[in-house]
């Protein structure tokens, strides 16, 4: 009798649902999976080196490119510890406005998330409409930073401004008129907070639209329930953090257990899972949208209700505002100063870490005094998710690799950094 | 540093591991850190996981650490200078130099115990709270630490990062290779010596009709230099991380 052969095949880098550019060489038995080795590093940029040589400001801009669908999560991290370091405090404002905008993120990346994740499944309408509303918050990016993705708004100190007053509308176009002008337009008379505010308001329904194609679905229920089911114990030891974490049925949240910013003033609860498959973590990341939603409510009440500083006060952290430096000597050198060789940060070492859409995002850094940092290393929640693909698809089906790429909620822009 | 360890993991941490396993138990910001020496590494860490009061369940991130030219700045800010801008320009900091031109005397001076460590964050999810730990590697020249993935998991991939982007072997890693570097990549790209512009360079030959590496082109260029001030808002409490102040 011949024995049968198991043989290798190449999935990736160029594939649709390799999310970005994942290599996986698969050994096969069949269509079963005997052994999954990912390639990684085909968009490794070395970020981590090249903060190494520009003042600590000049990086904040590469934190938006590692999870390059949750930007300013990756940009809080960065900030903390550089504020650590310094042991700076920064205005409650700066804070709410952090917090909201953390929320806004995870909601970009969870519409995302759902709506790639459902097209590799095969539910192609939930992509439509996820980035339809994906959209909506994109332009909050925009009203505050002037940039659809990569906002470097997370400043040392606070955020790079305050709120805008008057959200920015549609202009009329050969395309864009009449009604439909008008139903664009709808949200955007007022300002940021008001916009946010109809969002917030009309979001729960559109994540009951997207369960109901999905949650009770023959199809989707075939495809992920009992598919890369990972015990709580494994995931503790294979460095699972958020939603994969909390899908294996592990209540952790940093928000909750390590607060930072303004969540220890905010009320949300924490979705857990049971069974630690791609349903349980469809679930909860579904759930964590609704909560989402319901911070960014209470952001908005309290930024309402407070106006005032979004900026630490110390300017040789922060930049001074701009009609100060027009006849106050001190300003002009201190912007001069900041904006050419940056601040020096005492000698000595931290990590910061944030919950992150995709889990724990944190940032090792190590300072020797100088103006730019010695060495910062960046802890991707990706990275160690994708290291263990090989445990979640070994004995599954061709077809289910792609759910679990899916459920693993990766991006090749933070594992490769 | 004795002042300092008022935090519960610090003293239980003092308490638990002799002063030839562990060494200098600092709490800065906050956050624990440790020292542990190489040939107690692999037990060090089993015991802080399996511990009833460390029960370190989760290991965070592991990441290299190269200490080469620590505290090296480019411009002078002790004395005037008569010297004008250019003194600035002509630094030799990370990321300003090619391969033929990196500064041997520069990094021929020692900071720490030794060139290389390897930094690990723990996290508790039992008790909440983290630790990290950090080991040197003795030798500069061939830096091998005994491997973690026995007694955490997610140890594997970071060891091989480690090993890719610092050249530190771990021992009893059970899949050694590079994990982020191109196939066939020569050195090992975050050492401090290594240059921030690279060594080759890809493009497409006509003539061959493939891809070719060919030996780097561009001129490194940083624009800021590295500046150290010691004023009294920075001063450097360096005996936190130089490893020298045991505790």
């Amino acid at each position: 009798m011949s024995e049968i052969q198991t043989y290798s095949m190449n999935f990736g880098p160029q594939h649709p649902a390799a999310h970005g550019v994942l290599r996986l060489v698969l050994e096969m038995d069949g269509e079963t999976i005997v052994h999954a080795d990912p390639h990684i590093g085909l968009l490794h940029r070395g970020t981590e080196k090249l903060a190494e040589s520009k003042p600590y400001n000049q990086s904040i801009g590469y934190m938006d490119r590692l999870d390059y669908v949750s930007m300013m999560c990756n940009e809080h991290a960065y900030v903390l510890a550089i504020e650590e370091l310094l042991g700076l405090e920064i205005p409650l404002r700066a804070k709410y406005i952090r917090t909201m905008f953390d929320e806004i993120t995870r909601i970009m990346n969870h519409l995302m998330w759902v709506g790639t994740h459902g097209l590799d499944l095969g539910a192609m309408t939930l992509f439509l409409y996820a980035f339809r509303e994906r959209e909506l918050l994109i332009d909050c990016y925009e009203a505050v930073s002037g940039s659809r993705m990569h906002a470097t708004y997370y400043r040392p100190g606070g955020v790079y401004r305050d709120l805008p007053e008057q959200m920015a509308k549609f202009k009329q176009t050969k395309w864009t008129k009449g009604k439909d002008l008008t139903r664009l337009n709808e949200w955007r008379q007022g300002s940021l907070l008001d916009y946010l505010e109809a969002f917030t308001d009309d979001f729960l329904d559109r994540v009951d639209d997207y369960e109901t194609l999905l949650t009770d679905n023959r199809i989707w229920k075939q495809r992920t329930v009992g598919i890369g089911v990972v015990s709580p114990e494994r995931a503790l030891q294979l460095g699972f953090t958020g939603p994969m974490l909390r899908g294996s049925g592990i209540a952790w949240d940093l928000r909750k257990k390590q607060p930072y910013a303004a969540y220890d003033k905010v009320k949300f609860s924490v979705p857990v899972g049971k069974t630690g498959d791609c349903y349980d973590r469809y679930l909860v990341r579904i759930e964590e949208m609704r909560q989402s939603n319901s911070i960014i409510q209470q952001c908005v009440k309290w930024l309402r209700a407070n106006p005032g500083h979004v900026n630490s006060p110390d300017h040789k952290v922060t930049a001074p505002p701009r009609e100060l430096m027009k006849d106050d000597m001190e300003a002009m050198i201190h912007h001069f100063k900041l904006f050419s060789e940056g601040y020096c940060i005492p000698a000595g070492e931290t990590y910061a870490a944030i919950e992150h859409p995709k889990g724990e995002f944190g940032c090792y850094l190590v300072s020797d005094g100088a103006n730019k940092p010695f060495r910062v290393h960046l802890r991707a929640p990706g990275f160690a998710h994708l290291a263990a693909m090989q445990e979640m698809v070994e004995g599954h089906m061709l077809a289910d690799v792609v759910a679990v790429i899916g459920t693993q909620d990766i991006v090749f822009g933070e594992i490769d950094r | 540093m004795m002042a300092k360890q008022k935090n519960p993991l610090a003293s239980a941490l003092a308490d638990f591991f002799s002063s030839d396993r562990a060494q200098n138990i600092v709490v800065n910001h906050g956050q624990v850190s440790m020292d542990v020496s190489a040939e107690h590494w692999q037990d060090v860490a089993r015991e802080l996981r399996d511990e009833d009061r460390f029960s370190f369940e989760q290991m965070i991130d592991l990441c290299g650490m190269d200490y080469l030219s620590w505290g090296e700045a480019e411009w002078d800010t002790n004395s005037v200078s008569h010297s004008g801008f250019s003194r600035g320009v002509a630094g030799q900091g990370p990321g300003r130099f090619d391969w033929s031109k990196r500064p041997q005397e520069v990094f021929a001076r020692k900071s720490h115990p030794a060139r290389f460590a390897v930094v690990v964050q723990l996290l508790s999810v039992k008790h909440n709270f983290r630790l990290r730990i950090r080991c040197f590697a003795e030798d500069d020249q061939l830096p091998i630490l005994p491997s973690l993935v026995e007694v955490w998991s997610s140890a594997n991939w970071y060891e091989r990062e480690v090993f890719d982007l610092f050249g530190v072997a771990f021992e009893g890693h059970p899949d050694l290779r590079r994990l982020l570097t191109d196939y066939g990549f020569v050195g090992h790209p975050f050492r401090k010596d290594f240059p921030l512009i690279g060594n080759v360079a890809l493009s497409y030959d006509e003539d061959l009709q493939r891809v070719v590496y060919k030996p780097v082109e561009i001129e490194p260029r940083v624009l800021v230099p590295r500046v150290i001030r010691a004023d009294a808002r920075t001063q450097a409490d360096f005996s936190a991380n130089s490893g020298e102040g045991k505790k």
